[in-house]
Formats: C-alpha cells, structure tokens, sequence
C-alpha cells in the first residue's frame, strides 16, 4: 500500500472531503475535521480493512500521517 | 475462557424503572448544534433519562420500585425470597451494603442472603451468574437479582465523553428454582490491566478524598474534570469491546453448540450504537435480531440489558418463549456474555419515578 493509498483510506474514515492538502508530514489531529469520533472510525479502519491489530498506545503516540503509515505496515 | 453451565434456575419475570426527568443532548451547552447533532448520530443517543445528584433518587430507589412492581405482579410473598443481589458501581452509602437495606424496604425476612456487587456494565450478566449459581442446588427457592446506576452523577458536564452518554435506571430481575428450566451458559473474562480505562480516581482508598479532589485538571485528551468524576479513555474502551465481544459471543455459542438460528435476540450492552453496531456488523447478527434504545435511554452501565428487554421486547416476553445472547461489557475491564431463554414471563411496562 503506498501512503497515497493509505492517505485515501484514512481521509474517508475520517470524513475528510479534501484530501490535496494532506500529505506524510501533516499531523493529523490538528486537522480541522479530526475529533473523538474520527478516532474511532480510524482505529477501525485498521482492524477492518488492514486487518491491523493497532495498540490504541502507539496510535496515540502518532503524530503525522506517515507515523499512522507506519503503523500499518 | 471462565464458562459456566447453570441449571435449574429460571428467569419469571423483569421490570425496569428510569427517573423521569429528561435531559435531552441537544441542550448542551459545551458544543456547537452542528458537533451535537455528529455526535448524536454517531453515538446514537439523543435524550437520557438522569436524576438529580442530590440523594432524591438513587440507584436503591429505581430498583426497589421496579422489584416491588415485579413481586406485587408475580404474586410472590416476599417471605419467600431468600437471595437478594445488588448489582452497581452507585451504591447508597459506603457503608452497608445496599442490598441490606433493600431487604427490609421490600419487607423480605431476616432469613435471606442479600450483598452487595460493584460491577458496572458486565454487571447484569455478572448478577445472573452470581444469583443462578447460589439458586442452582435448590436450597433458595426465590431470588431477586437488582441492577442498577445512577452513573450520571459521575459524569462530569464539561465531558463530553461521559455527559452526553451517561444516563440513569434500576432493574430487578426475579429468579426461581425449577428443575425443568432451560440452562443458562456463560462466558465470563477480566482485564484488569485496563483498569485506567474507566475510572474514578479519588475518593476511594487508594486516593482517599482530600482538598485536591475538588480542583479541576485537564487531562491529556484536554478533558477539564474533578478526579471524582469517572475518567473515560474512549479509545481504549472502544479497541477492548470491538475485539473481545465479538470474540467471546463466538466462543459461547461454540463451546456450547448454539447456532445463530437458535436465538431470536442479540443484547448488547448499550455502550454507543457505532460500537454495538461495530460488533453486530463482526457477529453478522441481523438487525432486526439486535434491538436498540440508547437514543432514549443512553448508557445506563449494567442496567442496560434489562431495561432494553423491557422497554423494546415487553409484549414478546410475556407471550412467548424467547431464546437470547446477551453481553455486557465494561468497566474493570469486564465482560461477561451468556445464553439465557424466557418463556412467557411478567415482563411490566417502564416504570418511573
């Protein structure tokens, strides 16, 4: 999966319309649509369709998207 | 996996009682209507039911009009009950035990066997066990199982984690001795590891109350709370219950061969619809097999089961013999699953107070 990939999956999980902006170094959690609720629907897109066991520790260690990207390696 | 196989213990009848003050989401305060209304949809809760946190009504009071509804319908003399367990995280008093003192509100003789059980939102699948293991040998004819809190006290209103989801009720559940009774089959499972996951830090032993208690902090999700307030890591709750229901509802039916068809209801604690729906979507359990009322109701912890058997399946329950899974999860971190059956039981339209 390559980030651009990643980046699509993780912007309709969160509901973002406009992904052009969005790239491995934007963090994530100070994006404008990012909230509790957008936390959930990422943690689940990982174990739904990357089949990725994530530890809710490392993602909330995550800062960038690229660091999400990695986690799902 | 803790299974449990109990014979001889059948369920007679339920009933459920919520303050009848309303709180409805879209008054509060702390967020835009737009993040409300996200958040309504996603959570699914749109009114609660919640009492004031005064000492007005508490979680023995809920409970004591639903078991006095319960008995009166049954027709059952209270000198003949001889189990009492109350199962909540809202007790009256550090000390007694409640059940105490709901033993001699509901008139029931000194010759009964009543305590105490803080558990939270595993707690009715927790009390069955516990009641229908201590009634399987027959020794105790007539049992009352009480579940119930008043968890809206402990969510702070700036919280919206908690303030928006919290809401009130008190169930009794009446439990009798019959050889003939279908089994009930549990699986039961404990995680303390995730204890920080929900928790109220002070005020108890370990952090006794002290000036501090009553200073606000931000955590680090920029929450703004007291540490009496319950401290909810959403994330955390979220990953254990998505991975470890669906996992231990598998294990249930498989250990005790019980196919889908075999049952007609799906419970699931009331925790949040993106959750419940989350685990019903993994289970593949139909919709229409998997009832709803948090929009009405919200989270009312371990009471949430019992009040959804009331409030969506009443009608059924009294004229029909009806098979269920249900699975409470929470709190501790526990969870507790089981496979129990009805057969036209008293089952009393909602009750307030």
């Amino acid at each position: 999966m390559t980030i651009q990939e990643f980046i699509d999956k993780f912007a309709e999980a969160a509901e973002i319309e406009e992904v052009a902006g969005i790239d491995g170094a934007t963090k994530f959690r100070e994006l404008e649509e990012w909230n509790s609720l957008a936390a959930l629907s990422v943690i689940s897109m990982f174990e739904e369709e990357l089949d990725k066991d994530l530890a809710v520790a490392d993602f909330k260690k995550a800062q960038t998207i690229e660091d999400l990207y990695n986690l799902a390696q | 996996m803790a299974y449990l196989k109990i014979d001889n213990v059948a369920i007679k009848g339920l009933s459920a009682c919520v303050p009848e003050r309303v709180v409805r989401n879209i008054d509060y305060p702390y967020l835009s209507e737009e993040e409300i209304n996200k958040y309504i949809s996603t959570i699914g809760v749109e009114e609660r039911h919640c009492a004031i946190p005064d000492g007005s009504i508490c979680t023995s009071d809920l409970c004591y009009a639903s078991a006095k509804q319960l008995i009166d319908e049954l027709k059952w003399n209270p000198e003949e009950i001889q189990l009492l367990v109350f199962v909540s995280h809202t007790a009256d008093y550090k000390l007694p035990s409640t059940a105490c003192i709901l033993q001699d509100r509901l008139g029931l003789s000194t010759a009964t066997m009543a305590f105490d059980s803080p558990l939270g939102c595993s707690g009715f699948v927790y009390g069955l066990a516990m009641a229908a293991s201590i009634m399987q040998s027959g020794c105790i004819k007539k049992g009352l199982l009480l579940v119930g809190n008043t968890q809206s006290f402990y969510a702070a209103p700036k919280d919206q984690g908690t303030a928006l989801l919290f809401a009130d009720a008190g169930t009794a559940i009446a439990l009798e001795f019959n050889p003939e009774a279908p089994s009930m089959e549990f699986d039961l499972y404990t995680n303390g590891a995730g204890k920080d996951a929900l928790i109220i830090p002070d005020g108890g032993c370990r952090n006794p109350f002290n000036a501090q208690s009553l200073e606000e902090y931000t955590d680090e999700a920029g929450v703004v709370r007291t540490p009496l307030y319950e401290k909810m890591d959403g994330l955390e709750v979220f990953q254990f219950a998505s991975k470890n229901v669906p996992k231990s509802i598998n294990g249930l039916m498989e250990q005790f061969s019980i196919s889908q068809e075999d049952i007609d209801y799906l419970l699931l604690h009331q925790a949040n619809k993106f959750l419940c729906e989350k685990i019903r979507k993994r289970l593949k359990f139909p919709e229409d097999k998997t009832p709803y009322n948090i929009d009405r109701f919200g989270n009312t912890s371990g009471a949430t089961i019992p009040l959804l058997m009331v409030t969506e399946l009443n009608q059924r329950l009294q004229s029909e013999r009806l098979s269920f899974i249900a699975s409470g999860f929470g709190v501790g971190l526990s969870l507790g699953s089981v496979r129990f059956t009805t057969d036209n039981i008293i089952c009393p339209p909602l009750l307030t107070l």
